[in-house]
């Protein structure tokens, strides 16, 4: 049989879109291709748009509610940027988006790179969890510790802790087999069940302060290991250096992806492990590296978090955390670039604090207010695999209509 | 033979987005004829059937069936008005026997609605006899060879009133055997006054069996030429639109040094049954050493080994020498193994990856690609465009992504990918699969170059003529094992027969 039973893409371009890519990473790389910068966009605005009529369908003014969304993020201050002064609502506000719009950043990459390798890392948020664990740990402990080591030493930790979680989940896939979305999740659960326990009444890192109220909160974070706020008041959440490690890190994603041998591998991997294997690269070696690397910037991003102006965590801090989850919509909307993981991270940080700080009771149900932002990130996950969805649907519809001719695709492609 | 014309097509043209894949095409079809269409894959050939047979709407141009025009909007249309197709990958249902194959969708019933199988066989059986095409009717297909399947194809056509029947690339998937019987049933269908549409792009088998021969180009019809005074010469010309060196050309080996020699290896498969068996033999500086066989006999395993993508259960490779213990891919490459893998999109290339990074794929990691761990893009690039240019690889710069290369262009890639990096051993599996003539040439071209600057070549292909032709000895594998070896003066009857398992012998140590 000299002929291979599958047809052979030929040089027209649709016959290549319509073969199935073998690998998560290639079918985005697909996606990403078919439809470049206005799906995204186009995804983004549909989310906001349903949005909108939810809000209608409570009886509210959707733009109504959208100006309070934008002036909550504070975006309205990029009309006077020159006033920096927090004591103006506007400026404060868009301190606070751009702190959380650094954390969405990081848990962003720690997705995006993985995916980029051909792994779902659903586990961000149990990345993240252990990095608030291990600084919160750091920077309670060590008093005596000079500021800037306290620092390093804490978020070193919290990375390299993000990094090993991860790689539990890389090693499994190297070794056994087991799909990183089952074992990413269980490690989930098992950092919020370490953070319940480490907090609780008697917990080992519950703060000696609060032990006799009976309250499951850590120590608080000592002066020495905090980060240095460079916009606003460190006592009320000012924007703290943190925000230039996240930028930074978006250049280091890129640099790693396209100017090292490392991630020549990671996408190689992606894009087709076997051919990856027959250039002479270790699949599974990969495998655990790059969710090592993905681990390290949710790990990154919770040791900021924690030394930049949390301080300190308590049970229930660990049981609503979901920023990890938030970082799966950002790398999505992102497709998985620096550049787009940045600017889906500004439009989720924005959201976020939007929605929570923005919302007048009178322009929104209060019940919503909370969760708009949620809605918007289950709509901006749907959309952006529908339009994955929708050209395999395509692909589909295609080789059923040559089926129901009773003929196979074209072996020779009419180019 | 001047007998009535049964089909006619005129200034057939179809266009896709960004190409015209027919141009005007005239064809046309007489009583008992066998008429080859003759193309490189892409010329437009299964184009044209997909119109005659209904599957596409012609944009411009008419079909005239005995004299009167005709619109078909499908397969049923052009069933009805009495033409039937083989397709080159078949459309039989497995688990079902031959009987219900054929007559799948206009069976005998019994009753209204149950299928009256006795009736079925009996029918089958007058139709089988009717054309002297032998099937056991009672035959589960997925039993049946690959040759006998394409009968039933065959058959199931005729059940259906063919008259004009298109065969699309019927021999690729046979072997020579196979491929005598059925031009033994073309023969006796003609005599019955069926007429035959036979698309193919080997020539030797369209100056066998066909009365006339129209060849595509580009979606233009070129000439329509009758067998006789046609030489494939002239064809090749006709096909490629300039002159093409079809014999290999090549001197006689001067073989130096052993530079890959395997020993007693046995390789299993994925499931873990033994593939490979007690396979032992060498390839010499200078030389290249074909293997022949049926596909799934150990080939793909044996390559694998040796190339360190799979491990060896027992036995020994030695590249220059030197035996390879705990083998790995990059083991192997630093060796000195060179690898034109099988499947070039699968394994290949990573088709989402520009020309430069795919060429970079093995040498990435070491100067001057890169640095201690830092890539240099724009080194890759620099040696893509060499390469490029070298290996005349068109349709693109060393930013193109690879996905968007035609197969010829993608094989010249891998090709030159292997062959820059200088290696001993260079191991070429089914390295001209599915491309056209001129591509074809060239890396048969390349390969005898590449022996005669001493390396050795161990070519592997399902192709039986490309084996004969490239190899100065030739090792024939059936179920695992080395079931002979000969020289390139053998027929391809003998290799066909040992390829079947129809002779034994000892397994040779080269």
């Amino acid at each position: 049989m000299s002929e291979p039973l599958a047809p052979q893409h030929g040089t027209e371009p649709d016959e290549i879109a319509a073969a199935a890519p073998a690998t998560v990473a290639s079918r985005f790389e697909l996606a990403q291709r078919a439809g470049g910068i206005a799906v995204p966009v186009a995804t983004a605005v549909l989310a906001f748009l349903i949005g909108g009529l939810l809000v209608l369908a409570t009886g509210h003014n959707p733009l109504q509610a959208y100006w309070d969304i934008i002036k909550g993020a504070g975006l309205d201050w990029l009309a006077h940027p020159t006033n920096t002064d927090v004591a103006n609502t506007a400026a404060y506000n868009f301190s606070q988006t751009l702190l959380q719009t650094s954390s969405l950043i990081l848990t962003g990459l720690a997705v995006a790179f993985a995916f980029r390798c051909g792994l779902f890392n659903i586990g961000g948020n149990g990345q993240y969890l252990v990095g608030l664990f291990c600084a919160n740990w750091v920077g309670v402990s060590f008093v005596n510790m000079s500021r800037p080591a306290h620092i390093v030493v804490g978020i070193a930790l919290a990375t390299a802790a993000g990094a090993f979680w991860a790689a539990i989940a890389g090693f499994l896939k190297a070794t056994v087999g087991a799909h990183e979305v089952i074992t990413t999740i269980m490690l989930n659960w098992i950092a919020y069940w370490i953070g319940n326990y480490l907090f609780q009444q008697g917990g080992p890192l519950q703060g000696a302060q609060n032990r006799p109220l009976d309250i499951p909160i850590s120590g608080n974070v000592v002066p020495s290991a905090r980060l240095p706020v460079f916009w606003g008041d460190a006592e009320l959440q000012g924007l703290h250096i943190g925000f230039f490690v996240a930028i930074a890190s978006l250049v280091l994603f890129w640099l790693i992806l396209n100017r090292t041998t490392l991630g020549y591998e990671v996408r190689a991997v992606g894009y087709n492990p076997a051919a990856a294997a027959y250039g002479g690269i270790k699949v599974r070696t990969n495998y655990v590296r790059a969710m090592a690397i993905s681990g390290a910037f949710a790990g990154l991003a919770g040791g900021l978090d924690m030394l930049g102006y949390q301080y300190k965590i308590g049970t229930s801090d660990v049981q609503v955390q979901a920023i990890g989850f938030l970082g799966i919509a950002v790398a999505l909307l992102g497709r998985n670039t620096a550049l787009g993981v940045g600017l889906a991270g500004f439009l989720f940080g924005g959201l976020l604090y939007g929605t929570t700080h923005g919302l007048q009771s009178g322009s929104i149900d209060p019940s919503l207010a909370g969760h708009l932002t949620e809605m918007i990130q289950g709509l901006v996950v749907l959309f952006v695999g529908a339009d994955v969805l929708i050209l395999y649907l395509w692909s589909v519809r295609r080789k059923l209509r040559r089926q129901r001719a009773a003929a196979p695709p074209a072996a020779e492609s009419p180019a | 033979m001047e007998a009535s014309t049964v089909l006619e097509m005129r200034g057939v043209t179809k266009r896709f987005p960004g190409v015209v894949a027919n141009d005007g095409v005239d064809f046309d079809l007489r009583q008992g004829e066998v008429h080859a269409l003759l193309g490189e894959n892409g010329a437009g050939k299964s184009t044209l059937m997909n119109i005659l047979y209904g599957l596409y709407r012609p944009d411009e141009g008419e079909i005239l069936v005995r004299g009167k025009t005709v619109s078909f909007g499908s397969a049923k249309d052009a069933i009805d008005r009495g033409i039937g197709m083989v397709h080159q990958h078949f459309m039989l249902i497995p688990v079902m026997t031959v009987a219900e194959n054929i007559v799948l969708e206009i069976e005998p019933t019994k009753a209204g609605v149950l299928l009256d199988y006795d009736v079925a066989i009996e029918r089958v059986r007058d139709i089988s006899k009717r054309f002297g095409l032998a099937v056991d009717p009672t035959a589960r297909v997925e039993n049946i060879s690959v040759g006998q399947q394409q009968r039933v194809e065959i058959l199931k056509a005729l059940y259906r009133g063919a008259e004009i029947l298109i065969l699309d690339e019927p021999t690729a998937v046979l072997t020579p055997q196979e491929a005598g019987e059925l031009f033994e049933i073309i023969k006796s269908l003609q005599a019955d006054g069926t007429s035959i549409i036979f698309i193919s792009h080997k020539l030797n088998e369209v100056l066998e069996i066909a009365d006339r021969i129209t060849v595509l180009r580009r979606g233009k019809g070129i000439d329509s030429v009758p067998r006789e005074g046609a030489t494939e010469e002239g064809l090749a010309r006709m096909m490629v639109g300039r002159e093409v060196l079809l014999r290999v050309e090549k001197k006689p080996a001067d073989p130096g040094d052993t530079l890959l020699e395997v020993r007693d290896l046995h390789v299993n498969d994925e499931r873990g049954l033994p593939a490979v068996r007690d396979v032992s033999f060498a390839v010499r500086a200078g030389e290249i050493v074909g293997i022949a066989g049926v596909e799934g006999n150990g080939q793909s395993e044996l390559i694998e080994a040796i190339t360190g993508l799979r491990a060896a259960e027992s036995g020994e490779i030695a590249v220059a020498g030197n035996v390879i213990g705990r083998s790995s891919a990059r083991r192997m490459l630093d060796a000195g193994v060179g690898h034109i893998p099988e499947d070039r999109q699968r394994r290949g290339l990573v088709l989402e990856f520009s020309i430069a990074e795919n060429i970079a794929l093995h040498d990435y990691c070491y100067p001057p690609d890169s640095r201690f761990g830092w890539l240099f893009p724009g080194r890759l690039v620099q040696r893509a465009r060499e390469l490029i240019r070298e290996f005349d690889v068109r349709g693109g710069g060393p930013n193109t992504r690879s996905g968007a290369l035609s197969g010829g262009n993608q094989q010249k890639v891998v090709a030159a990918r292997e062959i820059a990096r200088d290696p001993k051993v260079l191991v070429a599996a089914q390295p001209t699969r599915g491309l056209d003539v001129g591509a074809i040439e060239y890396l048969h071209r390349r390969l005898i170059e590449e022996r005669d600057e001493g390396r050795a070549i161990l070519l592997v292909s399902l192709e039986l003529d490309e084996v004969i032709s490239l190899s100065d000895r030739i090792l024939v594998m059936y179920e695992g094992r080395v079931v002979g070896e000969h020289t390139p003066d053998v027929t391809e009857e003998e290799i066909g027969l040992e390829m079947l398992g129809g002779r034994r012998k000892e397994p040779s140590a080269a």
